[in-house]
């Protein structure tokens, strides 16, 4: 394991470099030594090491004060500081700047060998898991996002597109269309793809929440804040935010947010130490943002910050073509996870689909999907299974004759037409249902 | 004597068959002719008087420079409790494909530790340690077969578990990267 290891020992001691030295390069790792801060940059300019051993106390620059230097230099290298006076105060900050350990001289033999073993370890695991990451690269897809129509092949050419830079991206389209699904397709495929990706719902917080929520709060910043709490931009740093439904933020969030995306800087609710976070940023919105910017509704400010990439994603009915796929899909989820056989569905049922306009997009196809897996006859989907006939309470519906019209109509259909049962589930006569029948100008679906 | 040797250079009192028995390990494990010597070098001026132990590094300066190239390795062999700066204590320490080592039996002794003294288990630790640091000066570096002599111990209990014997991993990079152990293989 040593043997790729590289351990730079940094003191002004001659001696301590001497002891130090013989000992690591006995066990097989590849030695450098420097003896002060400034020759060490300047070796650490020019080669990495994995493991940086250095005095805490040395004249011209301190071990801590070097340490944050090599933080800039080589962010993973592995920083163990040595000291001959026990200070749990230099000890404590050391490791709050991101050293690996601290270690009191004289070392015990067994406790700088198990140090060093650990740490060398950990750079080996680290490698691996690298490598692995790297590996694992062609299996990160956009499998959720179905479709090959043309508008959905252009989304993920600009998914593909957008994925490897850290621009603030847009995503707009009707509600249903997938616009968080997209989001996950892009911080999957990103740099990012292995820190998290943290979703905020603007529009479900009201202002002090959602504040809070972006920001964390300090212990006592309002009446319940019994500890401190993290913020949505904290819980992003390395990763990305996806703020859905950016377009309800209030006009000081607004302000809030536009400072933050600049500095990547902000304050937590109550609190007033600056905290820093590396996010990129994703938006979306179902409502026209230029069209609010020009209303006043929006800062002019702020929407062009998060423009830069803006993705729209088309509505279903501009797509119809995908809704096959679509289908064969979410009945593929759906079986699977109430464990039953693959169904399929029958030419009527999709010809019906394929007709409808969806104003509830993706998904409500999914939820009528799930809805017919679940009353369907476990093999095939057909058109009863649908809710078009039976869903009076639809959003077509305009008047009160207009639901009588189509719950008689329901009624009919369900007993094939025969006037008798239906005028009985009715509970009015046949007179009255035709009648009724001749006022709507019902007939029977072919 | 000739340059083909390796020196074992005692300081303070050991008892004669006890050296020899040193010897015949040493020479069993790294086919060469083994001399003892004594040694009168005063200890003293390596003496730390705030630690209580020897300096390490300077007394393998000191055997590095008495002695002239008549022999390839030279090991010093000690009672007293050795340190190297950075350390709290060594069993012994060596030049890594350099000629000279160090070891001593201070911090062998089952004594040390509260148990009852154990002469064999003493000369079977210290023949390990002086291997070990013969290793080093032939360029070996820590082995992580958990028999090998080569493998590190921190704990005298780390060397019970080692055997005496350079592993054969070892013994081929040795053949490999000196040409006298050419042949040198189990």
């Amino acid at each position: 394991m040593a043997k790729n290891i590289s351990i730079l020992i940094v003191d002004d001691e001659d001696s301590v470099r001497e002891s130090l030295y013989n000992w690591f390069i006995e066990d097989g790792y590849n030695v450098g030594c420097a003896e002060n801060a400034k020759q060490a940059l300047s070796i650490l300019e020019s080669k990495n090491f994995d493991i940086i051993l250095a005095d805490i106390k040395m004249p011209g620059m301190d071990g801590l004060e070097m340490h944050r230097r090599i933080r800039s230099l080589n962010k993973d290298a592995i920083v163990i500081i040595m000291t001959a006076f026990a200070s749990v105060i230099t000890a404590v900050q050391a490791l709050k700047d991101g050293a690996y350990d601290y270690i009191t001289k004289p070392f015990d033999p067994d406790d700088l060998s198990h140090l060093i073993r650990n740490a060398a370890r950990q750079i080996t695991l680290k490698s691996e898991n690298e490598a692995l990451r790297n590996k694992i690269v062609s299996l990160e897809n956009v499998e959720d996002l179905i479709g090959n129509s043309e508008a959905m092949i252009k989304v993920l050419k600009e998914i593909e597109r957008v994925a490897q830079s850290n621009s603030p991206v847009i995503i707009t389209g009707e509600s249903g269309t997938g616009k968080e699904l997209v989001a996950r397709a892009i911080h999957s495929n990103s740099q990012r793809k292995f820190s998290p990706l943290v979703s905020v719902h603007c529009g479900a917080l009201t202002e002090s929440l959602l504040e809070s929520e972006l920001f964390g709060h300090e212990k006592g910043a309002f009446t319940g804040a019994m500890f401190n709490r993290k913020g949505r931009f904290e819980m992003a740093d390395g990763g990305t935010i996806f703020l859905d439904e950016i377009a309800t933020i209030s006009p000081k969030m607004q302000i809030e947010l536009l400072r933050v995306l600049e500095t990547k800087t902000f304050v937590r609710v109550g609190g007033n130490k600056e905290i820093t976070s590396d996010f990129r940023v994703i938006c979306a919105s179902n409502k026209d943002l230029n069209q609010m910017v020009k209303n006043g509704t929006f800062r002019e400010d702020l929407y062009y910050r998060l423009n830069v990439v803006n993705i729209k994603i088309p509505p279903l009915r501009e797509r119809i073509e995908d809704i096959p796929m679509l289908v064969d899909h979410f009945i593929k989820v759906y079986c699977t996870s109430m464990s039953r056989n693959i169904m399929s569905i029958d030419k009527a049922a999709l010809k019906r689909l394929e007709t409808y306009d969806f104003p509830g997009n993706i998904r409500e196809l999914e939820n009528m999907i799930e809805r017919a897996i679940v009353i369907g006859n476990e093999k095939e989907i057909r058109l009863k299974d649908l809710p078009f006939e039976r869903d009076v309470a639809s959003s077509s519906i305009e008047s009160l004759d207009d639901l009588e019209k189509k719950f008689i109509l329901q009624i009919l259909n369900k007993y094939d037409w025969n006037i008798s049962r239906s005028a009985k589930a009715l509970k009015v006569d046949r007179v009255t249902l035709y009648n009724k029948i001749k006022k709507y100008d019902l007939k029977p679906s072919k | 004597m000739n340059e083909h040797s390796i020196l074992l250079i005692s300081h303070g009192h050991f008892e004669n068959d006890f050296l020899e028995k040193l010897a015949r390990e040493v020479t069993r494990e790294f086919l060469l002719p083994v001399s003892i010597e004594e040694s009168h070098i005063d200890l003293d001026e390596f003496y730390d008087p705030m630690r209580r132990q020897y300096n390490g590094n300077k007394i393998i300066k000191k055997i590095d420079s008495m002695s002239s190239n008549q022999f390839i390795k030279k090991v010093g062999l000690f009672r007293v409790d050795l340190f190297i700066p950075i350390l709290t204590y060594i069993f012994g320490q060596a030049v890594l494909n350099g000629t000279t080592g160090i070891s001593s039996l201070y911090r062998l002794r089952n004594e040390q530790y509260g148990m009852k003294k154990d002469d064999d288990l003493l000369f079977d630790r210290f023949r390990k340690v002086i291997i070990h640091e013969l290793g080093h000066t032939f360029g070996l570096v820590h082995c992580n077969v958990p028999t090998c002599v080569m493998r590190s111990s921190t704990y005298v209990e780390d060397i019970d578990q080692k055997d005496i014997r350079i592993c054969s991993h070892c013994r081929t990079l040795l053949s490999e990267t000196t040409p006298s152990f050419s042949n040198y293989k189990t």
